[in-house]
């Protein structure tokens, strides 16, 4: 399996590593939510198909990357920066008082 | 300045190995540069970090992913988004750059002590490191200049090319015994010699 880095180019997967479910959101570190800290440890959609997931590019650049990877054949459809969703703490917020 | 050690030195045996009966085909060597930095500029702070380096270096950067250039004394390369890996032959090149990158523009982190750079150069320098690295070294695909930062199974690797047929290869310095040695058997069966 191939995942083409933003920075570094297509790489083989051994390079990389697996940061998880790309589709769960952290819910503010004081919220008292339970349900969203619930559904950030446990939910997953295990979809049979298209797949958000966070990478990172561990034995290259070491940047985290966001991935779209077919669960079914492995495909990968996309592959961006993973940096702009880790500044966006008002996003978050935002979500957490819903 | 207390003299550095070697981490390859009880494996570093200059001359002629392996298969060279019909001639050398690569050249393997330390070139203990006195000076390793990593440059690393802020989001947003990327081409103000670029001017630091000329203005310190006189090296201009080209724009792009793992873009580089060397002059032979100095050499410097992109092996991430808005990361540098600086190399000078002289020792003290920290220092020169603590006053022109401030800390609103990134950091500076002396890695002299902390990385072992290895040259590998000669006709079949591709073709061996190919053996090791899952990355394409054709010269139109990795120019003379340019950096990429791969794995051999866990030994994280700096590469920059220095000329068509020259690599040089930055490992961590625990690393570097292990990875020399290997480097020599790949090399036995062209015939290498030491420097």
């Amino acid at each position: 399996m191939l995942i083409t880095c933003p920075y570094c180019g297509p790489r083989d997967v051994i390079e990389f590593t697996y940061q998880g479910d790309g589709n769960r959101q952290r819910p503010q570190p004081a919220s008292q939510n339970l349900d969203a800290w619930n559904a950030y440890v446990y939910d997953r959609l295990n979809p049979a198909g298209d797949h958000n997931e966070i990478w990172q590019h561990s034995g290259g650049c070491r940047a985290h990357l966001r991935v779209v990877r077919n669960t079914l054949t492995h495909e990968i459809s996309s592959t961006a920066f993973a940096r702009g969703d880790h500044n966006s703490v008002a996003r978050h917020r935002a979500e957490d008082k819903s | 300045m207390v003299e550095r050690q070697s981490p390859l030195e009880p494996v570093l045996h200059p001359g002629s190995h392996g298969n060279f009966e019909h001639g050398v085909e690569i050249i393997l060597s330390e070139t203990r540069p006195g000076s390793i930095l990593q440059l690393a500029a802020w989001p947003g702070q990327e081409k103000a970090l670029m001017a630091g380096i000329r203005t310190v270096t006189g090296l201009a950067l080209p724009d792009g992913a793992g873009g580089g250039v060397t002059d032979g004394v100095r050499s410097v390369f992109g092996f991430a988004p808005g990361k540098f890996t600086m190399v000078d032959e002289a020792e003290g090149l920290a220092s020169a750059f603590a006053d022109v990158v401030t800390p609103s523009i990134g950091t500076v982190t002396d890695l002299s002590h902390g990385r072992t750079a290895i040259r590998i150069a000669g006709p079949k320098a591709e073709w061996v490191l190919a053996k090791f690295f899952a990355i394409d070294f054709a010269l139109p695909a990795f120019p003379i200049g340019a950096g990429r930062s791969t794995m051999h199974h866990d030994v994280f690797a700096q590469i920059q090319r220095t000329g068509a047929d020259q690599f040089d290869i930055y490992v961590f310095r625990s690393f570097a015994r292990s990875f020399w040695k290997a480097l020599c058997h790949a090399s036995e069966e062209v015939g290498y010699e030491v420097q």
